[in-house]
């Protein structure tokens, strides 16, 4: 009952979904406020409509309905409950069913606290965002329904793949898809601003916190997805340049020039075409991440199951939105006015080359991640993998952190080069510092690690000098300091944090050079030494799960003769998938993980242990998330709270007609 | 000149939409994978044979593939799929009058006989590649994989998975008779 | 941070492969770790062999190893996959001209855009004022002296 009623109401958020893309957008068209006025309506009533389904299909889940043919695939009554929910979006269907959630929410959003936008605008801006609504419903109803019904309904279901049944993995796509569903807005609104031809300082307002709430999903999206296959896949590692998990990159690098561009937009009134292409590109690599994992065009370990006919709706859906909105943008971007000037060295100029460096990265792991697929055009196979990238997004991304230190301290329309770099004489001492003892204390191994970790105390030092430079610390009295401190923005503050963030991430990423690794058989009694560490195999036990059995280790860990912990790495066998998988024992710190994997093994041979020693790892993970703090808090500036946005009158309009 | 770099995101997407279709309609399946040693000659191998007294010595070389077109599969008891195409390299054998030769790869000969004993044996002789090398020198994925090798003793195709009787049919017996006349 | 770097630097070498696949002599392991990062296990997706559980991964380690000690170079052992598994198993793809445009093409993208930046820069700069003309020096000459008044 309760599926057949979401079955419905997703049809139903389908009529509002076409209601919302035409009517407002005539009304805009033909100024008449009533029909501009049924966006609003439409958009909170398509999301009424999605979240009563999408509650539906959760319902099933939750009480395992057997008889619908969606739960039966992907769920189990024996699995936990937290998997039954997430059992939800681990498939194909419910997955969509989530990203139109989210869509949709969105869009109730921009209708509820839009008010204070000009009517045109947000009719225009909800009309979009109708639009792109109306293709996912579209998309889901026609070939990836998850409310068909099996009858007679089995006993029960063939469970979720055990790989997905983890808390990691169950929180990665909610993120990822705000991620991507975000940006929806933020292209929503540059196809409003290339319908009316204006933009301006207000418009960029509105949409850098958007851009800043899908950059900071997709920034915990994917370190969760990279924490999650470090936790699991059993060796540690966090990065492969997968296809899958490069579809979530390309946003999130397009995503991070955006933001910055945006700012460029909302203070010198510049830049502006290029924002909104940004805009564009975004959600637009958005749906072509989607449309390569979902096509199955290219293979991948991650992607979901192949189907042509939901290829070539994804591939429809493409062409329209993208290209639709690049044929616009092609016609009316050329009459956006510039405005502001600015010289080369100036905060403007640093904008530009992160931009730069940003969407040639961009261009780099799209090139990367297409590269194959073009070459099996003509029947060659090759491969594309991290060595690639190492050799060239790498030195892409070099020159970026190391101007992300100086672009801060730069002043807006010209900027001073020489007085910035006397400014971070100490960053740049504490970076040498930093080189030199890891050179010494190395004996001149891992080069390239120790200059990324001289980079990472560069960026980290350099966002201390600017923020030291901002409140006038030890230059201006301490009490005048503290004043400045917190008078401060909070998008100041969410900027020097992101920064920072990122400084931890580099120093995370380049230390990988130093972990160590053991891989021995051992039997009882037996023990590996590791980085100052004794661990003894005392004993591997059967442990019984609730939709599995284990084999646990019991691993006993000494450091300078005291036992200091026991850790038990485990090998899940799951009895209805016929599936192993190991659960990796790790003893996390903010200076090192030590990563235990339980291989295979019998008490005679001895039981395959693997165990590293990762100094810092953490940091990757942690440094992600101080970035999405940054965003967070960026996000609280007063500027952007509600009723602040108001559209003033535009100091240099860039009317198309 | 300006409005043709406005209109440079158009023409990318357009090339990149044109070139997604073509690849989705291609109807190329992204995980096959061409032998890297098509029109090669078949690598060199010289392994124990199952059955003593088979061809020369109860060995199986590389020697034997020369002359007359063979099929050569490579299979193992313990793989699922290869039980699946069992009848097909029956009816390729026994109906066809096609010349099969069996690799049974990383298996213990007793188990591969007891396979061959249980479902029928197709093959006109089976070497024993215990450790694998010759799948490695043939460039082997994983088994079942079957291989069609010309009577200058090339290889001429290569299919990854179990053969169906469908791609029987269409693919390899049209190929074989081609390969027979030559 | 000094601390920590007396951590990584106690680090003696380490291996991933599993215990009895090592090679006696450390610096042809060394050499066969390195390679093995290189080479892509061709049963799995995107993971080199020296990542991957898959027996044909370990097999090709074994082999690669063996290649290494009977003398082969790193290119000749390389070669040695390649004539079998083709372009395929190697994660760095080959320099040549169909991977050209893959492997210049990032910096090609960079020089491109940084010619857009420099033309919208050039553009958005309105150019110098033209120098006086003699008679405008004259004129303004004359303005000058005017101002005390």
């Amino acid at each position: 009952m309760f599926i057949e009623l979401g079955h419905f109401a997703l049809a139903l958020a389908l009529c509002l979904a076409l209601v919302q893309s035409i009517v407002p957008l005539a009304g805009a068209a033909r100024r008449l406020s009533g029909w501009m006025a049924v966006g609003r309506s439409a958009a909170l009533g398509q999301f009424a409509m999605v979240a009563l389904s999408f509650a539906a299909l959760t319902h099933a889940y939750v009480t395992s309905d057997f008889s619908v043919s969606n739960v039966v695939e992907n769920s189990h009554s024996a699995k936990p409950m937290l998997y039954k929910i997430s059992g939800v979006w681990g498939n194909h269907e419910g997955s969509m069913l989530l990203w139109v959630l989210i869509l949709s929410l969105c869009g109730a959003a921009v209708a509820s606290f839009g008010g204070n936008l000009p009517r045109e605008l947000r009719a225009r801006v909800l009309a979009v965002q109708g639009m792109v609504a109306t293709g996912f419903l579209l998309f889901i109803l026609a070939t990836s329904n998850p409310f068909t019904r099996v009858i007679p309904a089995p006993a029960d279901g063939h469970g979720l793949n055990p790989v997905l049944q983890d808390p990691g993995l169950a929180f990665h796509p909610p993120f990822l898809y705000l991620g991507y569903v975000g940006s929806s807005v933020a292209f929503a609104f540059a196809v409003a601003a290339l319908i009316e031809g204006r933009v301006d300082a207000a418009w960029a307002r509105w949409v850098r916190p958007w851009a800043l709430v899908s950059w900071c999903a997709l920034t915990v999206g994917i370190a969760l997805g990279s924490w999650w296959a470090y936790y699991t896949l059993g060796w540690g590692g966090w990065w492969f340049w997968d296809p899958v998990e490069n579809a979530s990159l390309l946003p999130w690098l397009s995503g991070t020039a955006l933001i910055h561009s945006a700012i460029v937009v909302e203070r010198r009134d510049t830049m502006k075409s290029w924002t909104i292409l940004l805009a564009l590109l975004t959600f637009g690599l958005a749906l072509v991440g989607t449309f390569l994992v979902r096509s199955g065009v290219l293979s991948s370990v991650h992607a979901f199951a192949v189907d042509p006919a939901r290829g070539v709706f994804i591939l429809g859906l493409l062409i329209i939105a993208i290209g639709g909105s690049f044929t616009l943008y092609a016609w009316r971007a050329p009459a956006l006015q510039g405005g502001g000037l600015f010289a080369p060295i100036s905060r403007e100029g640093a904008l530009v080359l992160n931009n730069l460096l940003l969407a040639t990265a961009t261009g780099t792991v799209l090139l990367g991640t297409l590269y194959p697929l073009f070459m099996d055009a003509f029947g060659l196979k090759i491969s594309v993998g991290p060595p690639f990238y190492n050799r060239t997004f790498l030195p892409l991304m070099t020159p970026l952190l190391v101007a992300m230190a100086v672009g801060p301290l730069l002043a807006w329309k010209r900027g001073d080069l020489t007085a910035a770099l006397q400014r971070l004489w100490v960053a740049f001492g504490f970076a040498l510092l930093v080189v030199l003892v890891g050179l010494y204390l190395s004996g001149f191994h891992a080069v390239l690690a120790i200059l990324g970790l001289g980079l990472a105390a560069w960026i980290a030092a350099g966002v201390l000098a600017e923020w030291g430079e901002r409140i006038r610390l030890f230059r201006a009295p301490l009490r005048d300091s503290w004043r400045r401190a917190a008078g401060l923005p909070r998008a100041a503050y969410g900027m020097s944090l992101a920064h920072f963030g990122m400084a931890v991430l580099v120093a995370g990423v380049s230390a990988s050079a130093f972990e160590q690794e053991r891989i021995e058989a051992l039997r009882p009694g037996d023990h590996i030494d590791i980085a100052g560490y004794t661990l003894t195999l005392r004993e591997v036990r059967r442990v019984p799960g609730p939709n599995y059995v284990a084999d646990e280790a019991v691993i006993e860990v000494k450091r300078g003769g005291t036992v200091i912990d026991e850790m038990h790495p485990q090998r899940r066998t799951f009895t209805v998938q016929r599936q192993t998988t190991a659960l990796t024992a790790i003893r996390t710190g903010l200076s090192a993980d030590l990563y235990l994997a339980l291989g295979e093994g019998d008490a005679q041979v001895g039981w395959i242990v693997r165990a590293w020693h990762k100094p810092i790892v953490s940091w990757i993970w942690l440094g992600a998330l101080v970035m999405a703090l940054g965003g967070v808090v960026s996000l609280t500036d007063r500027r952007w709270r509600v009723g602040v946005a108001a559209r003033k009158p535009a100091a240099l309009p860039a009317a198309a007609e | 000149m300006r409005r043709i770099a406005f209109l440079a995101p158009l023409v990318l997407f357009l090339g990149l939409a044109g070139w997604f279709a073509a690849a989705l309609f291609s109807g190329r399946d992204p995980r096959e994978l061409p032998s890297a040693l098509i029109d090669k000659p078949a690598p060199e191998f010289d392994l124990p044979s199952l059955a003593v007294g088979d061809l020369a010595d109860g060995r199986l070389s590389s020697a034997s593939l020369r002359g007359q077109v063979t099929v050569v599969n490579f299979f193992a008891s313990w793989c699922a799929p290869c039980r699946v195409e069992h009848p097909v390299l029956l009816r390729m054998a026994r109906q066809e009058k096609i010349r099969v030769i069996g690799i049974a790869y990383k298996d213990r000969p007793e188990d591969s006989r007891r396979f061959l004993a249980e479902l029928g044996d197709p093959f006109l002789t089976t070497g024993i590649d215990r450790d694998g090398r010759t799948g490695i020198d043939f460039g082997l994925y994983g088994v079942p994989e079957t291989y069609v090798i010309d009577k200058l003793g090339r290889i001429r195709k290569r299919i990854v998975g179990p053969v169906t009787p469908a791609l029987l049919d269409r693919e390899l017996l049209p190929l074989l008779r081609a390969l027979e006349r030559s | 941070m000094r601390l920590l770097f007396a951590l990584f630097l106690l680090a003696a070498p380490a291996w991933a492969v599993q215990p009895d696949e090592r090679l006696a002599d450390p610096a042809l392991e060394a050499r066969a770790r390195a390679l093995s990062k290189e080479l892509r296990c061709v049963v799995c997706h995107n993971e080199s062999i020296d990542d991957s559980n898959a027996t044909l991964a370990r097999d090709i380690r074994i082999v690669l190893r063996e290649r290494l000690a009977a003398g082969d170079s790193d290119g000749q052992a390389k070669a040695f996959l390649v004539a079998r598994y083709g372009d395929f198993v190697l994660l760095r793809p080959p320099v040549r001209a169909d991977t050209y445009l893959l492997w210049f093409g990032p910096f090609a993208l960079l020089a491109l855009g940084g010619a857009v930046a420099f033309a919208a820069q050039r553009r958005r700069t309105p150019a110098a004022p033209a120098p006086l003309t003699p008679e405008e020096q004259a004129r303004l000459a004359a303005l000058l002296r005017e101002e005390p008044k």
